[in-house]
């Protein structure tokens, strides 16, 4: 069974459409991306599976649930957290704050997701007292990613995390993606860095317009012209594993 | 003004105003002491506001109902049911919060506007209920209301009630203080920075808010109640919409969400209209026109926040990484 099913999601806002019946599945442990032009509806469906969004129609099932009509706190709480883009961290507080933030959901703060966190980015933990809002863009996006995994989730959504990140961290923060996984937290990410999201992710889907034009494993649509032509610059040869 | 000349006056003020606090009592007038008691009543409000205002982010532009709902289930307890003073605590308290469920529940799930809009209401609701109902007083009030007693003993004295305005004081500012480090306190602060953010990391902002809003109003309610027993007679007046005002004032003068601020703010609000007794006609002129001065001068309040202070530097960070980052574009178009 799959861990996520999404079937005919429609989403509007107001009176204009943004999915227009999306269908995707994730399985339980895989890593899955979601590709597609700014505007093609990535974020849009992050946002209705995680429950910040209300479709217009379509079902989402999680773990065996209904989840499209539920509030975005419940949903958490079931172990599904989005990690929204822009790095949406509590600038306020300090690293320490934001992290026992994320735990909310649980009456007293689990320690050892706490050590884990620490475990896979150490320089939190030097942080850890220092106000978020003035911590580096990659460490901000840690940080969003850590407060994400102080829910223990069974599957992370991930919105644009390289996003506005120098090369050297993006290939960090795909690492410490791919280690999360390992450790067994299924993961749904919306990249707009094509080539890095089709070598992370075992299957993607390719959003456009609203719709999904393809779907297949990685390693079929990094071959595909038309993938290759809009997401990964025209006729460029794949680059090298980094 | 650097860090260090910063912290120096900081300590400075902390130890005049443990001074003052301490030594009024001893060394002052009865008049000097009902005034101090003033600032006490004003810093319970200013501290009780300060969740719903400061913490959370909520506009109450009706808070002087629960001081008032406080102030006469107090006094009705005593004058009527010859009730204990510290038995109609309880009782207010339950009141207050009940109203604040009743009142909150609906009107949270809006946006704040039509908060500020529902609680400016009901601030009219319970003065104009308090006017006009007869179990109440009517537009008299009540009077009368029993000194409260301690063992055998009657505080009747102003110094009495001085002291117990002032334990009033330090259990609801331990209480506040404690709010802000709680998980609900982070909470509220991740409300007021982003909602859908808060939402995404498991938070529930109708009940987190619902939360403030009754904490605020229980706080307000035990004010109410100390100052029934303080003056031994209340009435609708005391519980205007420009009390409401007078309270927000002391959040907004003091720095929103600092605690220090709400006391330095208080003794303002109260001190500046008594000093300024000597104008006379002009009192209330010169009182606006000082309070008009101070915002002018210190806008950020008398003692901002940790948080308030970092939200302005943030803004100032990012007016500044904006400009850097049109700068680069600008470079970067040229290359």
């Amino acid at each position: 069974m799959n861990l996520l099913e999404v079937r005919n999601l429609v989403t509007a806002y107001g009176s204009i459409e943004a999915l227009h019946g999306i269908s995707l599945d994730v399985a339980d442990g895989e890593i899955v991306a979601l590709l597609g032009a700014n505007g093609a509806g990535k974020t849009t469906a992050l946002r209705t599976i995680s429950g910040l969004l209300r479709p217009r129609s379509g079902e989402v099932w999680f773990a065996g649930a209904r989840i499209d009509r539920r509030p975005a706190h419940d949903i958490v709480r079931l172990g599904l957290t989005h990690v929204p883009e822009g790095r949406w961290i509590f600038s306020l507080m300090t690293v320490d704050e934001n992290l026992r933030l994320g735990a909310y959901a649980e009456p007293r703060v689990p320690q050892a997701a706490l050590d884990r966190v620490f475990t896979l980015f150490p320089r939190l933990r030097e942080r850890r007292a220092q106000v978020a809002g003035t911590l580096s863009g990659g460490e901000q996006q840690m940080l969003a990613i850590a407060r994400a995994l102080m829910t223990r989730p069974r599957l992370l959504l991930l919105d644009e995390p390289s996003m506005g990140l120098a090369p050297v961290l993006v290939r960090l923060i795909i690492q410490t993606i791919a280690e999360i996984n390992r450790d067994g937290t299924t993961v749904l990410i919306v990249e707009q860095n094509a080539s890095a999201a089709l070598r992370l992710a075992r299957r993607a889907y390719v959003l456009e317009n609203g719709r999904v034009a393809l779907e297949g494993p990685s390693a079929d649509l990094a071959k595909n012209e038309r993938v290759r032509q809009a997401y990964l610059g025209v006729g460029a040869p794949l680059r090298a594993q980094g | 003004m650097n860090a260090l000349g910063n912290r120096w006056v900081r300590g400075a003020l902390v130890v005049a105003v443990i001074v003052v606090a301490l030594g009024l009592p001893i060394v002052g007038t009865p008049y000097l002491i009902d005034v101090g008691t003033l600032v006490l009543v004003y810093i319970m409000l200013g501290l009780g506001l300060n969740v719903v205002v400061g913490y959370a982010g909520l506009l109450d532009l009706g808070y002087a109902a629960f001081f008032a709902i406080g102030a006469y289930t107090t006094g009705i307890l005593m004058d009527d049911a010859h009730l204990a003073f510290w038995w109609t605590l309880p009782v207010a308290a339950c009141f207050t919060a009940l109203s604040g469920v009743v009142i909150g529940t609906p009107t949270l799930r809006l946006r704040s506007d039509y908060l500020a809009i529902v609680t400016l209401g009901f601030g009219e609701i319970v003065r104009i209920a308090a006017t006009n109902l007869t179990f109440t007083g009517g537009p008299e009030g009540l009077y009368g209301i029993a000194h409260p007693t301690i063992g055998g003993f009657v505080l009747r004295s102003p110094q009495a009630l001085y002291f117990l305005g002032l334990a009033f004081v330090l259990v609801v500012l331990a209480g506040s203080y404690n709010l802000a480090r709680s998980r609900l306190g982070r909470a509220w602060l991740a409300i007021r920075e982003d909602e859908a953010a808060a939402q995404a990391a498991g938070i529930y902002p109708v009940h987190s808010k619902l939360m403030a809003y009754v904490l605020g109003a229980v706080f307000a309610g035990a004010a109410g109640s100390f100052f029934a027993v303080k003056l031994t007679a209340i009435n609708p007046s005391s519980f205007t919409f420009i009390q409401s005002v007078t309270i927000l004032m002391v959040i907004i003068l003091g720095g929103m969400g600092s605690l220090p601020g709400v006391i330095l703010a208080a003794a303002v609000i109260v001190v500046l209209p008594e000093v300024l007794r000597a104008f006379d006609q002009v009192r209330m002129f010169a009182f606006g026109i000082g309070l008009i001065i101070l915002m002018l001068v210190r806008p950020q309040g008398l003692w901002p926040s940790r948080i308030g202070q970092i939200e302005r530097r943030a803004v100032a960070v990012s007016e500044a990484s904006a400009a850097a980052g049109v700068a680069a574009d600008a470079a970067a178009t040229t290359e």
